[in-house]
């Protein structure tokens, strides 16, 4: 079962030294993630999510502990080698979206291509890139800019940049924070699809709602893990969308 | 990480802020203007220089008579009348190296021919004249040593000579007369132009020595004694020796000659030129700082805006290193199109310059060269603390920034 946890950890922890004070934001962490889990992580700010988060996204170095991504020893990595694994095993979807402005589409989702070690040739950038705004349903709009898409589409264009360089890992921080509750559960939507070809997501969320369409919910509360547990009554995007459109329905016959 | 692609990036965001991209540059582009304008216009008088050095001959040593003085009241210089034909001879014969001497004698004289006169300006010269001064004839034959030991009435003349008094014949023949005496026309030499003082070098009329000691003048002495030394690296021992000879044969008397070598007059002549070049280039070179200051401003600016994009990319897995190298590339890209735009302009000043204020100027791919690099060099060296600061953010810090 070792063999294919995408993520393990190992008593992590990580102490922060803000002025004079040590604040302990996660306090020995111990998670196994296998392949094809889609985990939400939930918790109230402060609860130590971010930097866990951070801590798998290979952006920071947990203070103590081991961490084994895709059975790579992350710990003893440097700077120049944790951007190698963040560029290859790892895609990350922001709530800000984080695109380039003034930069198309395909040009966003071709980014992580220009700083894989060995070279991609440019036909087939373009040709991944292509494939995987197809694959999150913006085909058309490839040469659309940031500001010509809507939040949804934009978010999408992020997931598609995430997945151009076929990670072991989908990395979601607060992925609908900035969306409406349709356009949340849409993104939900293309999430639980790639889950079932096997992506495997990690995404951290506040909203009790969004986290129940993963597979296991993960909740921290001061640096700690307080619950992890199969969700059981999972939400289903297709059936919460029809749900959502005969609401609007009702409201606006009853108006 | 690659550099075409980096570069790509790069000409994208430079483009994207088009006036502040065209500001940043504006420093370099005056700076290598001025740098290649200052070259080409000191290029140019130093050519100019060099060729009128060239106009008096090719490695001339001239031996000037020193200041007469007596009674307290002092002549100036080459008014003692001691230079002597046997002083020549005496060099020619004793100090080694030297190929050719001329014994000269300077005069004003009316002169008149074909029933017109005119002023002009008199040598009396050895026949070896020519050759020292690199003068050619464009018609004619130049007198001869038998000419100069007979003191033979016969002269060669400038062009200008030719044109006041025979307007379009042939002179060749014809009769010049000096002091009423007459002169057969040997030959016409061929045009020299303007020397650096100013003198028309074709207003003149050349005669023997002897003929111009005996007839004309009725004196004993030389205005001057020129000396061609074979090599340009033999001039200055034959200087000394000339000089050597020359108080050798005045015994024990107070030195009353110089010898000046066409060296120290070019050195003279050039060092006016030099100096303005020097002068423009460093206050260009300074403009080049600035315009660095300028880029490296921008460029800190630039990071700081970019903060989030830095943030996104190391994210997604770029090193330090391709951040450095795209901030940097943009820098040098900034520098390099500003430098090759100044090279433009300094060559559209330089040939402004040519047209409207008729001073020549010779634009060297040295300096095009140099001033290249320079940019390139001023993009680098300004633009690497930026890029530098840009890849050592932190990545969440750096994705945190709004």
């Amino acid at each position: 079962m070792h063999n294919n946890a995408v993520i393990k950890l190992e008593n992590i922890r990580k102490v922060y030294q803000t002025g004079e004070v040590e604040v302990h934001a996660v306090r020995g962490v111990s998670l196994d993630i296998a392949r094809g889990e889609f985990v939400a992580i939930m918790g109230s700010s402060g609860s130590g999510k971010s930097t866990l988060m951070n801590t798998i996204g290979c952006l920071d170095r947990a203070t103590a502990g081991e961490y084994y991504l895709d059975g790579v020893a992350v710990s003893a990595l440097n700077r120049d080698e944790l951007a190698d694994i963040r560029n290859s095993k790892i895609g990350f979807v922001f709530q800000g979206f984080n695109l380039l402005s003034r930069t198309s589409a395909l040009e966003n989702v071709e980014l992580p291509m220009l700083y894989v070690r060995h070279s991609v040739p440019r036909h087939e950038q373009i040709e991944r890139a292509t494939k995987a705004l197809e694959l999150v349903g913006l085909g058309g709009r490839i040469d659309h800019h940031p500001n010509q898409l809507s939040g949804g589409q934009q978010q999408r264009v992020a997931i598609a940049r995430a997945l151009v360089n076929q990670p072991a890992l989908l990395l979601a921080d607060e992925p609908t924070g900035n969306l409406d509750t349709q356009t949340s559960i849409e993104i939900m939507g293309v999430f639980q699809k790639l889950n079932e070809q096997g992506i495997t997501i990690v995404m951290v969320t506040h909203e009790l709602d969004i986290a129940s369409f993963a597979k296991r919910n993960i909740i921290m509360r001061d640096g700690q893990v307080v619950s992890d547990k199969v969700v059981e009554n999972r939400l289903d995007s297709a059936t919460q969308l029809t749900r959502l459109r005969e609401a609007h329905q009702s409201v606006k016959l009853s108006a | 990480m690659r550099v075409f692609a980096t570069f790509r990036i790069a000409l994208r965001a430079l483009r994207r802020n088009k006036l502040r991209t065209l500001l940043t540059m504006l420093g370099i582009i005056i700076g290598v203007t001025a740098v290649i304008a200052a070259i080409s216009i000191g290029n140019g008088a130093k050519v100019q220089v060099e060729a009128q050095v060239a106009s008096l001959g090719q490695n001339v040593l001239t031996v000037f008579p020193g200041s007469f003085s007596t009674g307290g009241a002092r002549g100036g210089w080459g008014s003692r009348s001691t230079l002597t034909a046997e002083d020549a001879q005496a060099i020619m014969r004793e100090v080694d190296n030297v190929v050719a001497v001329s014994c000269e004698i300077r005069d004003r004289n009316q002169v008149l021919a074909n029933g017109r006169n005119w002023n002009t300006s008199m040598m009396g010269e050895s026949p070896d004249y020519l050759s020292i001064r690199a003068w050619g004839l464009t018609s004619g034959a130049m007198f001869t040593e038998s000419d100069v030991r007979s003191a033979a009435k016969v002269c060669i003349i400038g062009k200008t000579v030719a044109d006041e008094l025979f307007n379009g014949q042939d002179p060749i023949g014809q009769t010049l007369r000096i002091r009423d005496i007459p002169f057969k026309i040997l030959g016409v030499l061929q045009s020299k132009g303007v020397n650096f003082f100013g003198q028309d070098q074709d207003d003149t009329v050349v005669i023997p020595y002897t003929s111009a000691m005996r007839r004309v003048s009725g004196r004993d002495f030389l205005s001057a004694i020129l000396i061609q030394a074979d090599k340009a690296e033999h001039m200055e021992r034959i200087q000394t020796e000339a000089a050597a000879v020359l108080q050798q044969r005045r015994g024990g008397r107070e030195p009353d000659f110089t010898v000046r070598s066409q060296l120290e007059l070019a050195e003279m002549a050039t060092a006016t030129a030099k100096t303005m070049t020097l002068l423009v280039g460093g206050v260009a070179a300074i403009s080049l700082v600035v315009g660095g200051i300028g880029i490296m401003n921008i460029m800190l600016v630039s990071v700081t805006e970019r903060t989030r994009e830095i943030g996104i990319r190391m994210a997604i897995g770029a090193r330090g290193r391709d951040i450095l190298l795209q901030f940097l590339i943009e820098a040098v890209t900034l520098s390099i199109i500003g430098g090759v735009l100044g090279i433009c302009g300094g060559i559209l000043v330089s040939k402004i310059i040519s047209a409207k204020a008729d001073w020549p100027t010779v634009t060297s791919n040295t300096s095009i060269v140099v001033a290249f690099l320079f940019s390139a060099g001023v993009g680098i060296f300004f633009g690497f603390y930026p890029a530098r600061k840009a890849s050592k953010l932190d990545p969440i810090d750096a994705l945190r920034y709004e």
